[in-house]
């Protein structure tokens, strides 16, 4: 889903995905597009790489920029793909539009050891006060559709993806909210300030340390206050 | 490497033009072929096509394998008057995906096989007659290793790519096992790494056809008519697997061939027009193909099994840098995608680099060769950026396997 010319914002947010990942290592990017991604990963960062896209035009340009690319839906799973057969697993602004983001999440942690999440943040005080003056379903500039257009199938904000992932069992390794395209680690009151945010997943196992989650009210979704973010 | 092509169609100007079939002996004297069955064979000769110029430091050229009854006439005519192009002129010429104006592509004869190169037609020359099944049993192997020597006596060290379909996407994978540094890249359409028990059942039935002719005379048949009828059967059988339920249906339907209504006449052996078509089929087949080359070569193919000499497909085809590009048709009943993306898992799991598609349409394991224009569109960026881009061996990241890699093709053996 992500277009044509290039998006200085989605460039930005390619950045903050490099940033995540250490020089030489596989990298496993689903619904990669034009493999923009890919290439920047390969070219400056010697990664090992690999995409999955569904849009067969998208395909060709990945294929003709070097990209490898496995044409297929995410919402069909990813059973070509072996346990752990790479570093990183990366999902970029694309878990709200696929029909069961948890399935896929799980399946993302099977692929790859470590998964790198970008969401959009519906808990955006702009969204918030759309809806609250306006009555209608938010449009924004990081979210510029109609309710019967958009891509997007699933609304969510940052404290209900952390809800998921403790549902899943995946410990957040890092949590980068982003405003603009930049990188706020020590935003406070991030869901209602960051567009979207970044999250560095992996499975919880035996050996990994309980999750220290920040303190927060015992059912996120009564949670008013979005202090502790 | 070959004269100045003429355009076989002044219309044509996407046409290798006239091209002709040409020859080579290799494996004489002192150096005879060793096969995988250790017999020895020697000398072999090889016919052989190529299209487009040779580059000075030899760094262009492209290999293609043909399928199960293809031949080395990829492109092009053999003479204006011929009305039949190579079997994948779509493919190999000027601006094609195969650009003739870009790389230097060549195709061969496989051993065994009966258009020009040595195989059980051949004369044996130990007794001056004609080998029959007294040829040496030929494995897909083998066949690559005479491929890669007639590469290597062209003055090639390093291929673009190594390119093939169904049997010929077979030869691929081996090539990327047995010469993992010789392709630059493997192109493996509507194929496997090894072929189902469906497959071998439908070779099996074919084979059992050609042994069941009076006229087979256990091979020794080229003095005589040879077994015409069940050659002409095991294709008429062969070449239902190629096609699809959707396509022959779409084709044929329940149509007549010479009447509007049903005969019910029991000798009336075509009435249907499916049933026309499949007995065209089978007569152009057997003027020309070789009931034993028939044998040996749908022999070979149940025998390929990658996993077999390596261990895992993860180990066979883990050792080359080559990167793959596969694909699949979902109306493949013969080479179904199942087998394709069992080569595409093991090499994700062996950290390779993987281009794969499952290509829509409805004509069946012959997509390949008849659905070009999807193919086309996907293959020619891929075969671009590999010949634009040289491996530069001192920007490569010195290991490339990672910890999970390792971890995953140890469960397979690595």
């Amino acid at each position: 889903m992500r277009f044509l010319l290039p998006d200085p914002a989605a460039s930005l947010i390619d950045r903050i995905i490099m940033d995540q990942i250490p020089q030489g290592g596989r990298v496993l990017d689903l619904g990669c597009g034009d493999g923009r991604l890919l290439c920047r990963l390969r070219d400056e960062m010697a990664a090992s790489i690999q995409g999955v896209e569904r849009d067969p035009r998208q395909v060709i340009t990945a294929i003709s920029k070097g990209v490898p690319v496995l044409q297929a839906d995410l919402d069909q799973g990813l059973d070509e793909i072996p346990d752990h057969a790479f570093d990183f697993a990366v999902l970029s602004q694309t878990l709200q539009q696929v029909i069961q983001p948890e399935a896929l999440l799980k399946e993302m942690l099977r692929a790859a050891r470590k998964a790198i999440v970008v969401v959009p943040n519906f808990g955006h005080w702009r969204i918030r006060l759309q809806i609250l003056l306006n009555g209608r379903a938010p449009i924004t500039s990081e979210l510029p559709y109609d309710w019967y257009n958009t891509p997007n199938l699933h609304f969510l904000t940052m404290i209900d993806f952390r809800a998921l992932t403790e549902r899943l069992k995946l410990r957040i390794v890092r949590e980068l909210p982003i405003v603009g395209g930049v990188a706020k680690p020590d935003l406070s009151l991030a869901n209602l300030r960051a567009d979207s945010a970044l999250f560095v997943l992996e499975q919880m196992t035996e050996e990994s340390a309980p999750i220290t989650m920040p303190e927060r009210a015992e059912n996120p979704r009564e949670m008013e206050t979005d202090s502790a973010v | 490497m070959t004269s100045p092509p003429v355009p076989s169609h002044p219309h044509d100007e996407r046409s290798v033009g006239i091209v002709s079939t040409r020859f080579i002996d290799l494996f004489s004297g002192e150096t005879p072929l060793r096969l995988e069955s250790g017999v020895t064979l020697g000398p072999v000769r090889v016919a052989y096509e190529t299209y487009g110029q040779l580059n000075s430091d030899a760094s262009n050229a492209i290999y293609i394998c043909h399928a199960l009854t293809g031949d080395a006439h990829v492109a092009g005519r053999h003479s204006p008057e011929s009305k039949k192009a190579g079997w994948w002129d779509g493919m190999v010429g000027p601006g094609k995906t195969f650009d003739t104006n870009k790389y230097f592509v060549i195709c061969s004869n496989v051993l065994g096989g009966c258009q020009g190169t040595t195989g059980p037609g051949s004369i044996n020359p130990a007794t001056g007659q004609p080998w029959g099944t007294n040829f040496p049993f030929i494995t897909i192997g083998d066949m690559v290793e005479v491929q890669a020597e007639l590469v290597r006596s062209l003055g090639i060290e390093r291929l673009l790519a190594v390119v093939g379909g169904s049997l010929g996407g077979m030869m691929a994978l081996d090539w990327a096992a047995r010469f993992p540094e010789m392709p630059r890249a493997i192109v493996c359409l509507a194929s496997s790494a090894r072929l189902t028990a469906q497959g071998i059942a439908f070779n099996s039935v074919g084979r059992r056809a050609i042994y069941a002719d009076p006229n087979f005379q256990n091979g020794d048949y080229y003095a005589n008519e040879g077994p015409k009828f069940g050659l002409a059967l095991a294709r008429m059988i062969a070449h239902i697997t190629y096609l699809s339920e959707t396509s022959i249906e779409r084709k044929f339907g329940r149509r007549l061939q010479n009447s509007d209504q049903l005969g019910y006449e029991p000798q009336q052996e075509i009435e249907f027009q499916i049933e026309s078509y499949l007995h065209y089929q089978g007569q152009r087949f057997i003027e020309r193909f070789d009931a034993n080359c028939y044998l040996y070569l749908t022999r070979a193919m149940d025998y390929f099994d990658i996993t077999q000499r390596y261990g895992s497909i993860a180990q066979a085809l883990g050792r080359t840098k080559a990167p793959f590009f596969l694909c699949s048709y979902t109306s493949d009943w013969l080479f179904p995608p199942q087998q394709s993306r069992e080569i595409v898992t093991a090499l994700l799991g062996a950290g390779q680099h993987v281009t794969y598609l499952e290509l829509e349409g409805v004509k069946g394991h012959d997509s390949f060769l008849l659905e070009l224009e999807q193919l086309e569109a996907l293959l020619t960026p891929f075969m671009t950026y590999v010949a634009q881009h040289p491996p530069d061996t001192t920007k490569l990241p010195p290991a490339r396997p990672n910890p999970a890699s390792l971890a995953i093709s140890s469960a397979g053996g690595h």
